[in-house]
């Protein structure tokens, strides 16, 4: 059976010519980048190649990337590294009720180390309202952190208006930009961020690779201290291989960026249109400020796994928000924050489109999507309405 | 994650449907926890003769109720109220562990049917 891949924000397949740049430092230059002789330094000019590459992905000075194992990781780091540098200016840091669990759970670990941490609402479709951050904002404000484009409803931030602010008010203003770097143009300039988030298997690069924009000047403290690896501010052997396909996926996507778009978001809202028109259905996220490839939805009577495994058994891989669908067993709070309630969120369903994707995919997808979903509402006892249980309130043992 | 046998269950789910006549009514959970079961049964001489179900839910849950109907029919009354979590987990050829309590509803779904089905015989 054909499969047809519309999970990209899970992570994407690597790119053959990334591959093919990789393989060598698998092979013959296997060399640890801290070596003096030969391997060693071929190593080691690979990484320094692939940041400037991986910095011109996103218009930022090579010196300003550091290599990181995952978006996560940088997450981590960018949250903790300026907690720590800067808590002798204070201990207040914002972020959004919308961050990825690197950030929110980070935050909640900062919190129990005695820092306070402001969690801004978003709007319906998913938005932060800039004047909230403004007013957030006190003397002991030492970072804020915003997510660029939600993996989980799409929704592109107002993040260049968010920077203005941070800047005006002289605190200093990070991005989680993984799931926005490979999708839209992002040019740390032009948004004028302090510091930013992306990862290599987000566009076409492999796993086991990211970085954190950090502009020159801006003081972190380390999250793993050791040897002097990428200028003492992370330490460890360089993963030399991930990071040199991360350059060539950089590159290949700095010049490919425009062709992607042109080519997901006609696929992507020809999905879109045919899905609003089945029955209570609805679009989550920012109908325009949105992903390009992205296209999520909440599905009444029926729930997301159910959904996700049904349209895996008709060969189309998909990602669900729902309760059952994560291995902690919670509703995604994404969808809860924009305002969907509980119950409905069990039907959330994530559809997000790549370059292989093609008009072929997307007409069996638009066949087989309403099927699924007439499919589980003949088994849901809620074909015609919740029968007043949707205010119950859940206390079963999860 | 799933066994073979959730995931037949779960495709084709067996005794789908609402049941019009049927003699006694279960519901268990409900959707702000993600998954909620409806069995219907249909009994003679104290013997389960057809059972149904209706469920929203993951495909675990959409499992557990397929078997716990197939199960349950032709069991008596006594037998049917012997059915547990563990042993429709069992039948299936296992649950992953986060699922067996919010998703395994099957068997007090079918419990509430058969107090249903005895409460009305009371009247």
């Amino acid at each position: 059976m054909k499969t047809i891949y519309l999970d990209h924000v899970a992570t994407n397949p690597l790119h053959p010519e990334v591959l093919d740049a990789m393989l060598p430092y698998f092979k013959e230059h296997y060399g640890n980048p801290l070596s003096v002789y030969e391997s060693g330094v071929k190593a080691r000019e690979a990484i320094e190649d692939a940041r400037e590459r991986t910095a011109s992905l996103v218009n930022a000075k090579a010196k300003e990337i550091i290599f990181t194992a995952s978006g996560a990781e940088a997450n981590n780091f960018a949250l903790k590294g300026i907690a720590y540098a800067s808590q002798s200016k204070g201990k207040h840091i914002i972020i959004s009720k919308i961050e990825h669990h690197s950030i929110l759970n980070t935050a909640r670990f900062l919190e129990k180390s005695g820092f306070a941490v402001t969690y801004l609402p978003v709007d319906k479709n998913g938005i932060v309202n800039p004047a909230d951050v403004e007013k957030a904002i006190i003397k002991e404000t030492i970072l804020i952190s915003i997510i660029h484009a939600s993996p989980e409803i799409g929704t592109i931030q107002p993040i260049a208006e968010i920077a203005r602010i941070a800047k005006q008010k002289g605190v200093i203003f990070h991005t989680d930009a993984v799931a926005s770097v490979g999708n839209i143009p992002v040019d740390v300039q032009s948004l004028g961020v302090d510091m930013l988030t992306f990862a290599a298997h987000q566009f076409y690069g492999p796993k086991g690779a990211a970085a954190l924009y950090v502009k020159e000047g801006i003081r972190i403290v380390p999250l793993i201290y050791g040897g002097i690896q990428e200028g003492g501010r992370r330490a460890g052997t360089e993963n030399v291989p991930a990071i040199v396909g991360m350059g060539k996926a950089a590159e290949l996507t700095k010049s490919d960026l425009q062709k992607r778009i042109d080519h997901v978001k006609p696929l992507r809202d020809k999905l879109i249109e045919n899905t609003l028109k089945i029955d209570k259905v609805i679009l989550t996220g920012h109908p325009e400020n949105r992903l390009p490839n992205h296209a999520s939805f909440v599905v009444e009577y029926i729930e997301g796994e159910a959904m996700m495994l049904l349209l895996a058994a008709k060969g189309i891989y998909a990602a669900s928000g729902s309760a059952c669908s994560s291995k902690a067993l919670k509703a995604s709070p994404v969808i809860i924050s924009i305002g969907i309630p509980a119950h409905l969120a069990q039907g959330s369903v994530v559809f997000t489109l790549g370059e292989e994707t093609t008009d072929d995919d997307i007409n069996y997808f638009n066949e087989t999507f309403p099927q699924v979903i007439k499919r589980l509402r003949e088994i849901s006892p809620f074909a015609k309405g919740w029968e007043g249980l949707e205010d119950s309130t859940c206390t079963a043992r999860k | 994650m799933y066994s073979a046998k959730v995931m037949d269950h779960f495709t084709n789910p067996r005794n789908v449907g609402e049941m019009s006549d049927a003699d006694g009514i279960g519901t268990e959970g409900n959707p702000v926890c993600g998954d909620v079961m409806k069995i219907y049964i249909k009994v003679k001489d104290d013997k389960i003769v057809d059972a149904k179900f209706q469920t929203f839910g993951c495909g675990a849950a959409i499992a557990v109720s397929s078997m716990v109907t197939e199960m349950t029919k032709g069991m008596t009354l006594d037998e049917a109220l012997k059915i547990t979590k563990a042993s429709l987990a069992e039948a299936l050829d296992g649950l992953p562990p986060q699922k067996m309590h919010c998703s395994n509803l099957g068997a007090d779904a079918l419990h509430k049917a058969i107090e249903d089905y005895k409460n009305k015989q009371q009247k």
